[in-house]
């Protein structure tokens, strides 16, 4: 369902948990269906041996892309104008992550009416793994 | 990076939406997509990283012939360097923006143009040296209509981030 500016205001919050305990099996699933088979992700031999970080990590891409779910979720379909991130942790297997998005302005752009949310994802020791915002088109 | 033909299908936006969690039916069912006001199936917001599969020099991905750096029989395929082994192959990504000018959807025909932009350098508490640079994508259609403008910006450490 879309948005109506008359039912939002600036600090109006909306939050969805994006994952429990995230699985080593997803993220090879988003190899796959993205095309990134960077070992990073997948190959804890390389990932612990050569590159040397404690375990794989999920592509920032994974986050962003389940951070959009919750976005999409609230904005209702095909209204995204825009959506940015930057990624300021890296996910782990076995994390749990929670996302918000918290309307900023409600405004006129290109003669449409648009929502501004600031949007964050953060993991289960409150650290923040995505900062971002995401621009929507809202019915008046 | 060049992607001269990118075909958008829509048992690959199943595949992506699937990977990413969502089971918003719009990326899976094109009758109740009809029922929608997009009135078809579109593409997740991220799914246009996707045209990484139709890269033919994406170096993410292990090619026929070719050696490939993960784990065989040894911990890496190939002989690396030790310096700058932060981001193991191609650096870390730093952010990621979409401008969408239209969704795409099953039966679009994109191509993707990449130009680089900006380069700068920071010192980084838990990696050391960091060195970001840009990529702008135009995502067109087959009529070379822009549908999505992406901009990413890549990272590279000079050690693995602290943990």
């Amino acid at each position: 369902m879309a948005l109506k500016a008359s039912e939002l205001k600036v600090g109006d919050t909306y939050s969805e948990c994006l994952v429990e305990d995230l699985k080593r099996t997803q993220i090879v699933q988003y190899a796959g269906a993205s095309g990134d088979y960077n070992p990073l992700h997948t190959d804890e031999v390389f990932t612990t041996q050569v590159a040397k970080y404690p375990s794989v990590f999920a592509h920032g891409m994974l986050s962003m892309g389940m951070t959009g779910r919750m976005v999409t979720n609230y904005v209702g379909d095909g209204r995204l104008k825009k959506f940015g991130v930057r990624f300021t942790n890296q996910v782990w297997p076995g994390d749990t992550l929670n996302a918000t998005a918290t309307v900023e302005e409600i405004t006129e752009e290109d003669g449409e009416t648009v929502v501004n949310l600031k949007v964050e994802t953060t993991n289960q020791d409150g650290a923040t793994v995505i900062s971002g915002y995401a621009c929507a088109r809202v019915d008046a | 990076m060049a992607v001269n033909k990118f075909p958008v299908e829509a048992s690959h936006i199943m595949m992506f939406a699937r990977s990413v969690a969502d089971d918003n039916q719009i990326y899976y069912d094109d009758e109740y997509a009809k029922t929608t006001e997009p009135g078809t199936i579109i593409a997740p917001p991220t799914f246009v990283q996707a045209s990484a599969q139709f890269d033919p020099d994406y170096s993410l991905r292990p090619k026929v012939g070719a050696p490939w750096f993960g784990s065989g029989k040894e911990p890496s395929g190939i002989k690396r360097e030790s310096s700058g082994g932060g981001g193991g192959g191609g650096g870390l990504h730093a952010e990621q923006h979409y401008e969408y000018h239209r969704h795409p959807k099953p039966g679009d025909i994109l191509t993707g143009e990449t130009k680089p932009g900006k380069t700068w350098e920071k010192e980084g508490r838990r990696s050391g040296k960091l060195v970001f640079s840009e990529s702008i994508t135009e995502y067109r259609d087959q009529n070379g209509e822009l549908v999505v403008t992406a901009r990413g910006v890549g990272v590279r450490t000079e050690r693995p981030v602290d943990q």
